[in-house]
């Protein structure tokens, strides 16, 4: 897909710069895939603005998964993977959230297939989602304590 | 969550508790039912039964450790989820697999969507009412199963495919057996059809019923079958070819109306075709050749090998011990499974275990759709709707 160099030709890139220039925080280009890191406040109208433009036209959500980086702050990444069937292109976005204010607009509004995939974060990372119509946990019962797969929790669980 | 929030209240409705052991929930899946008579108000899906922290797991195993595990996501398509986890860290690794090894791979995992998808007409027409298909579903399936023991040593958890190839050569004459699949099969699945689609009760419990629209099947991320069925011709193999899979000549099975009798004929037509890539595989395959890339330090070395070169042993010992450390990095590879898209997402921070391993299983988010499918209807489409979407509570729940 997008090697470095031709980051500033990609038609996605582009689209974003003239919508929010402030919002792209950083680009990364991997193994032919493109990362958008943006600023976390800007999560939701960003996603909004990518489904509703309809030339890149990302109407599907593939998947929404967290990484903890502790101790590193902002020790969470969210990783939204769009996928636009019309063009054949995907993209992975990506926001930065502290451990002190684990706090991000839910995009269940954008996708409604958001949902559990936020719920599992929630359940298993513990970041909210502001907005979320039903931020229950979805895999643990619901008296359990903390988030296992965050980093400081142990792989035998608390005993 | 063990209650419900009813959306009409007590005095007019009652809740209906269906599983988690209900037979028809293919494993242990609880649905929360809100009636009014034998319609449904509401539905509440509740999951978790299963939940064994696979992703937790990954994190403490190595790369080539953590193979065993995606076995046990969903337990009817080992090998595709294999493959998904492979080529994930392939990417990782920026890893090019031979040719030979990619054509196996295709033939097998083909195998096993026909496997996959003969459990799921088994199971789903049992649920139905048609208790014979079930049997001649498992009898083909026995067939299929035969193969996986021939090649891997296992009939369900394989682990066959592994980083760079394949873990060992085929046995001599293996193909005999695949080929007396290609030639009998066609027949057998000509039987179900003939036992259920021209069948007026399964088209009476099928046609209609469960309804997805295209629009809300997009929005709720369902994939596969399930996806195609409501008329979207999304399927990872087309969209994204990974292991050469544009090397092969297959069409997308597609059909508008959205209810469970589209599914079913989509799943139907699917095994034709996996067939016929099978056939295709069989003549690519070249006879002799590699079946791992040359990758010292990341591809165990051969046996013979290691006897006579100090490199080869070290490699071998460095491998079993500390495994390989692939640069830092993200990937996600999607992968069209029996289910749908299957996604494995690893982040890398340059040790020898992932440090994170997620996988996007397509029954998790497939299963979002049944509050829309059941909604307003009668509770006997209920177990045709959970039923339609080809749901593994293995890998839902991980």
């Amino acid at each position: 897909m997008t090697d470095t160099p031709d980051l500033e030709q990609n038609p996605i890139i582009a689209k974003i710069r003239d919508w929010r220039p402030e919002a792209i925080a950083e680009l990364i280009a991997f193994r032919g895939e493109l990362t958008i890191v943006i600023y976390r406040e800007h999560i939701r109208p960003l996603c909004e603005f990518l489904r509703a433009d309809s030339f890149l036209a990302f109407t599907y959500l593939s998947d929404v998964t967290a990484v903890d980086r502790y101790p590193i702050e902002p020790r969470f990444e969210l990783n939204y993977h769009l996928l636009s069937m019309s063009r054949r292109d995907r993209v992975r976005l990506r926001a930065r959230v502290p451990g002190d204010d684990p706090v991000v607009e839910s995009v269940v509004s954008v996708w409604p297939t958001a949902n559990w995939h936020e719920r599992e974060i929630f359940d298993l990372m513990g970041i909210r989602f502001d907005g979320h119509p039903n931020l229950h946990r979805m895999l643990l019962p619901d008296d359990w304590e903390g988030h296992p797969l965050r980093k400081d929790y142990p792989v035998e669980g608390f005993r | 969550m063990t209650t419900i929030q009813t959306a009409v209240g007590p005095e007019k409705t009652m809740v209906l508790n269906m599983g988690p052991q209900h037979p028809s929930t293919h494993g242990v899946l609880r649905v929360l039912l809100e009636l009014d008579g034998e319609n449904i108000i509401k539905a509440d899906v509740d999951i978790g039964y299963l939940h064994t922290g696979i992703e937790k797991t990954a994190e403490a195993l190595t790369y080539s450790q953590a193979i065993t595990i995606t076995d046990r996501m969903d337990y009817l398509a080992p090998l595709s989820n294999n493959l998904a986890y492979c080529l994930a860290v392939e990417k990782l690794l920026g890893l090019e697999v031979p040719k030979r090894a990619q054509y196996i791979r295709v033939l097998l995992t083909e195998l096993t969507r026909i496997g996959s998808h003969l459990v799921w007409l088994g199971t789903h027409a049992i649920d139905l009412g048609a208790m014979s298909v079930f049997l001649y579903c498992f009898r083909e399936r026995e067939e299929l199963l035969k193969i996986f023991e021939l090649v891997s040593g296992q009939r369900m958890m394989t682990s066959y495919f592994r980083i760079g190839g394949l873990s060992v050569e085929p046995p001599v004459g293996w193909t005999d057996h695949v080929e007396k699949i290609v030639r009998t099969f066609p027949s057998r699945f000509d039987e179900y059809e003939e036992l259920l689609t021209k069948n007026r009760i399964w088209m009476g419990r099928t046609q209609g019923v469960g309804i997805l629209k295209a629009e809300d099947a997009i929005a709720l991320g369902v994939s596969g079958p399930s996806l195609r069925g409501s008329g979207v011709d999304y399927d990872v193999r087309k969209y994204f070819p990974y292991s050469s899979y544009d090397e092969f000549d297959f069409k997308v099975q597609v059909r508008t109306e959205g209810d469970c009798f589209a599914r079913y004929m989509c799943r139907v037509g699917e095994m034709r075709e996996s067939l016929n890539i099978v056939k295709q595989a069989l003549t690519k395959i070249p006879p002799e050749g590699p079946i791992k890339a040359d990758a010292p330090g990341i591809v165990p070395p051969q046996r013979e090998k290691m006897k006579t070169e100090m490199e080869a042993l070290i490699y071998h010992f460095k491998i079993f011990t500390e495994g390989f450390a692939p640069p830092p990095g993200e990937v996600y590879q999607r992968i069209e499974s029996p289910r749908g898209e299957l996604g494995c997402f690893i982040a890398s921070d340059g040790s020898p275990k992932p440090y994170r391993m997620r996988m996007r299983t397509p029954s998790f988010v497939n299963l979002q759709a049944l509050q829309k499918m059941v909604e307003g209807h009668l509770v006997a489409d209920a177990i045709a709707s959970i039923g339609t979407l080809d749901i593994v509570l293995g890998e839902i729940d991980r």
